[in-house]
């Protein structure tokens, strides 16, 4: 195989990974703002949770801004061409996620309670609105985008903000929600005691199987969804989605053809429905850090599953299919490819590593007296 | 072709810039005062004195406070490339993504993991273990610094790239010119240690406004010390490097240059300096009194005697000659869109490539190259000149603060080594005026990069109007609505919670607040009273 196609798979691989950090981490941290409200019913309660997830928030928040960068760096005519045709739900996804900084930081800093409730709508905002844009964006990508290039490459976006919000990218932004407060669930109960910890097993348990409704629902929906199907690639070749050899062609289903040819992809819904059905009971024995684990199976398991039910499709366009953004006409040259490859095997591993050392660190219960005690706690 | 209406560029623009300036308020302060919090801290674990460990938790919450909205608007400028400048995100993303996501991976990972830690990890890490994280946060956010101007570094001298006709776009021939461009470097260098002054006067001017108070005595003295010795050595730093910055300018980016020396002939070797000058960008000359030192321009952008600067006039008459010779280019371009086969377009193309960008300069005026006129090239030459009013007095005034800072620092250094300077009752009052200094002086140091840099978002490679997504007017109106509202809200929460700490000032020497009882309602966060202003 070419090492340019080799790259452009690997990038795509690597691309799938950062997502499913973002889901993993970032979703966990949203999840916990999503049910802020709802798991501390009092204000030192709340702190109790705000400050489990107060070391790390921000770095794994990281995940998303790598996303963001890799997705430039390695793919940069998606990221020109979603990043603007989406505007509005991306100004949606950014105005509720720069809440979340100043909320964690500021909401401790003062004692009036108007001053608190108004952060904590602020976290909720900010943790419930992203999650289900991500789910949606997901959702709508299956569906494919209305766009176009004009000759010198400049992306002509003609669908309009509100089609965007359709039952089925709903369905997916629920089913991302449902997840990132699973997660979050599991989080809190990890490091938590009391009523914190009884709430948060509650909403896991409830979690676990809604996420098992809805990923079934949403399969089954899939497979009578108009996929895309792809044809005279040049695999080797540079980025050029207006190549005029390339022919693609819709029809229902065709989500289903990569794993009709390749039956072991079943494995990764199959990870969803371990990953969620074990973690559920795990949660409910009181297994928070087995939970935990499962849930990021299972984020694995959703996201793979799109993943190779769209291969090579990434942003499969529906106004004018021939020029869908592929695996094999989207990417970034192959000597950017291959630097960024060389950095991406130096630090990822570092990243993992030192992130894990931090959650150790600060592994163990987190107390309401710690945090009143602390002046530097959230 | 479809293009962005000149509203939509105009606002973009206007977007961009207020979104860049307002995260630089958060910057430049996170880049230096986190050095300071190590320095303290590194005090603290080698002497064993507990007052230095005060210091560097009490620094360490008003950094806090900054840091927070620096993260959050960051994330603005990681969206905005892609939301409003969708052309330049395609055109040239396969380059500046790259230092891009190499600073997510290795700066701000690490920046943003051991900052949580450095914050709640105090009880949790040993001595040693909580100092290294904190040097940790500090190389972390300097490295993001890095890797964001070794983006920018392209923007300004794009080296290491080159045009693909079939990709459409510019690729990436050699990482090792992009990241050690002469102006990644040197732009690195001046930038952060610009941050460190603006950290040093941070500390200093809090804490001498302390010791005019007669508050928090031991505290704010030591403090401002090491504030002082460190800014010292930063702003002298930050000017050095500020002209090795000019040098480098000179000659990647003459127009630039020349709009910064209002310089609008070309004069003998070595040019003057205008001290103050008053350039008129209708009338293309200087306007009114003018205030030169002669020789000194030539000297220091050249670092010779005899290297002639070209003048604006002549600038824009050579972009004159640019716009001709890429108008075949481009043409050459279309033809070999339209037929990939065509190798005669092909070698017409690579003949004409250096000045593709110029071409596009003029599709502004003229959409159809083929029925160019004369007036639209001498239109398209004359926006190849950057502002100059603007470009030449950000830099004017960005350079008088800078040796405004360099003058105090000095003063508050001597100061608070010797106790013997007769003016330090009058330069503990004046000091807390002198906090805005350093943000106002970042702010127009961008101003004068990124303005002088103008019309191009790539110098000479892409022009800024092209770069712009296509969106409708009614788009930009409602995110700039959007943005000003968000942002408005953050800075006066920001500012009162900095003020609010600053007055109520370090907690007692090793002071810990008594644990609140139970785990019911709301417990004051301090349980210190806010200490009153003496007015």
């Amino acid at each position: 195989m070419e090492v340019y196609i080799a790259l452009k798979i690997l990038w795509w691989l690597l691309l799938g990974v950062l997502l499913t950090g973002l889901a993993i981490m970032v979703g966990m941290d949203m999840g916990v703002g999503t049910i802020l409200r709802y798991v501390g019913r009092t204000d030192g309660e709340r702190r109790v949770a705000l400050n489990i997830i107060g070391p790390h928030w921000d770095g794994n928040q990281v995940w998303f801004i790598l996303g963001g960068g890799a997705i430039f760096a390695a793919w940069p005519v998606i990221y020109a061409t979603a990043f603007s045709g989406l505007y509005v739900v991306m100004l949606l996804l950014l105005w509720t996620m720069i809440i979340r900084p100043v909320g964690f930081e500021y909401r401790s800093k003062l004692p009036s309670p108007a001053w608190r409730n108004a952060w904590d709508l602020g976290l909720f905002i900010g943790g419930f609105v992203p999650m289900l844009v991500f789910g949606a964006a997901m959702g709508n990508a299956l569906q494919g985008f209305p766009y176009h290039f004009e000759w010198n490459m400049a992306s002509v976006y003609t669908g309009s903000f509100i089609s965007l919000f359709n039952p089925f990218a709903i369905l997916a932004g629920l089913l991302s929600v449902s997840m990132s407060v699973y997660m979050g669930a599991a989080m809190l109960m990890n490091r938590s005691e009391g009523a914190l910890y009884e709430r948060s097993r509650r909403l896991l348990t409830l979690a676990g199987p809604l996420v098992l409704v809805l990923f079934t629902a949403g399969g089954i929906w899939i497979a009578n969804l108009q996929g895309y199907t792809l044809s005279g690639a040049t695999q080797g070749a540079a980025a050029n989605p207006l190549d005029p050899h390339v022919s693609v062609q819709m029809s229902r289903g065709a989500w289903l053809t990569n794993f009709k040819s390749m039956p072991v992809l079943w494995l990764l819904p199959l990870l969803t429905y371990v990953g969620v059905i074990l973690g559920a009971l795990a949660g409910r024995a009181g297994k928070a850090h087995l939970a935990w684990w499962l849930g990021a199976l299972a984020w694995i398991g959703i996201l793979g599953t799109v993943g190779a039910a769209m291969f090579p499709f990434m942003m499969p366009s529906t106004t004018n299919p021939a020029q869908s953004l592929t695996v094999w006409n989207a990417s970034s040259s192959e000597h950017t490819l291959i630097w960024m490859t060389v950095w991406t095997v130096v630090f990822v591993p570092a990243i993992l590593a030192y992130t894990s050392w931090a959650f150790w660190v600060m592994r163990g219960k987190v107390t309401t007296q710690q945090v009143e005690s602390d002046d530097h706690a959230y | 072709m479809v293009v962005p209406s000149e509203t939509v560029i105009e606002l973009s623009r206007w977007q961009f810039a207020a979104t860049a300036l307002y995260h630089f308020l958060f910057v430049p302060l996170t880049l230096g005062l986190s050095f300071i919090l190590a320095a303290m801290e590194t005090v603290y674990v080698t002497t064993g004195r507990v007052i230095y460990k005060e210091m560097a938790r009490f620094w360490g919450k008003l950094f806090a406070i900054n840091f927070a909205l620096g993260v959050a608007t960051g994330l603005t400028m990681e969206f905005e490339f892609g939301t409003n400048w969708s052309f330049y995100s395609h055109y040239v993303g396969d380059i500046f993504g790259a230092p891009l996501a190499i600073e997510g991976l290795m700066a701000f990972f690490m920046e943003s993991t051991f900052v949580g830690l450095m914050l709640f990890g105090w009880d949790r890490l040993s001595k040693a273990g909580h100092l290294a994280v904190t040097y940790l946060v500090a190389l972390g956010s300097n490295l993001s610094a890095l890797w964001i101007l070794v983006a920018n570094g392209f923007m300004q001298d794009p080296v290491g790239a080159s045009f693909n006709p079939v990709s459409q776009r510019m690729e990436l021939t050699s990482f090792f010119d992009l990241l050690f461009s002469h102006d990644a470097q040197s732009k690195f260098v001046h930038t952060s240690i610009a941050g460190y002054v603006t950290g040093a006067i941070f500390v200093v001017t809090i804490s001498a406004w302390y010791l005019s108070k007669g508050r928090h005595v031991d505290i704010a003295r030591r403090s401002l010390r090491m504030g002082a010795l460190f800014g010292v050595f930063s702003v002298i730093g930050v000017i050095t490097l500020g002209d090795a910055l000019g040098f480098v300018a000179g000659h990647a980016q003459p127009t630039k240059l020349a709009a910064m020396e209002g310089m609008w002939e070309t004069e003998p070797a070595p040019a003057p300096l205008k001290v103050i000058a008053f350039p008129s960008d209708e009338q293309q000359r200087n306007v009114g009194p003018t205030v030169e030192i002669p020789g000194l321009a030539g000297i220091l952008i050249t670092h010779s005697l005899d290297t002639e600067l070209p003048g604006i006039k002549e600038l824009e008459r050579r972009a004159m000659e640019r716009i001709r010779n890429g108008i075949p280019g481009m043409l050459a371009l279309q033809r070999y869109r339209e037929n990939p086969d065509d190798q005669a377009a092909l070698a017409t193309l690579r003949e004409h490539e250096d000045d593709l960008g110029y071409a596009m300069l003029l599709m502004r005026y003229a959409p159809d190259l083929t029925q160019a006129t004369e007036v639209q090239i001498a239109q398209a030459a004359r926006d190849a000149i950057p502002p100059v009013w603007l470009t030449f007095w950000s830099f004017r005034l960005m350079i008088g603060m800078a040796f405004l800072m360099l003058i105090y620092l000095i003063a508050m250094a001597t100061y608070s080594l010797s106790k013997q300077c007769v003016l330090h009752h009058f330069l503990l009052k004046i000091s807390i005026w002198m906090l805005p200094v350093p943000f106002l002086a970042c702010e127009l140091g961008w101003l004068t990069a990124e303005l002088g840099r103008q019309p191009w978002t790539v110098y000479e490679k892409l022009p800024t109007w092209i770069s712009a997504s296509t969106h409708s007017a009614g788009y930009l109106y409602f995110s700039l609505t959007g943005f000003t509202l968000i942002y408005l809200v953050f800075i006066i929460i920001e500012m009162f919670l900095m003020v609010k700490f600053i007055r109520q000032g370090p907690g007692e020497h090793g002071h810990r607040p008594v644990p609140g009882g139970g785990g019911g309602g709301i417990q004051p966060v301090l349980s210190r009273p806010v200490m009153q202003p003496e007015e």
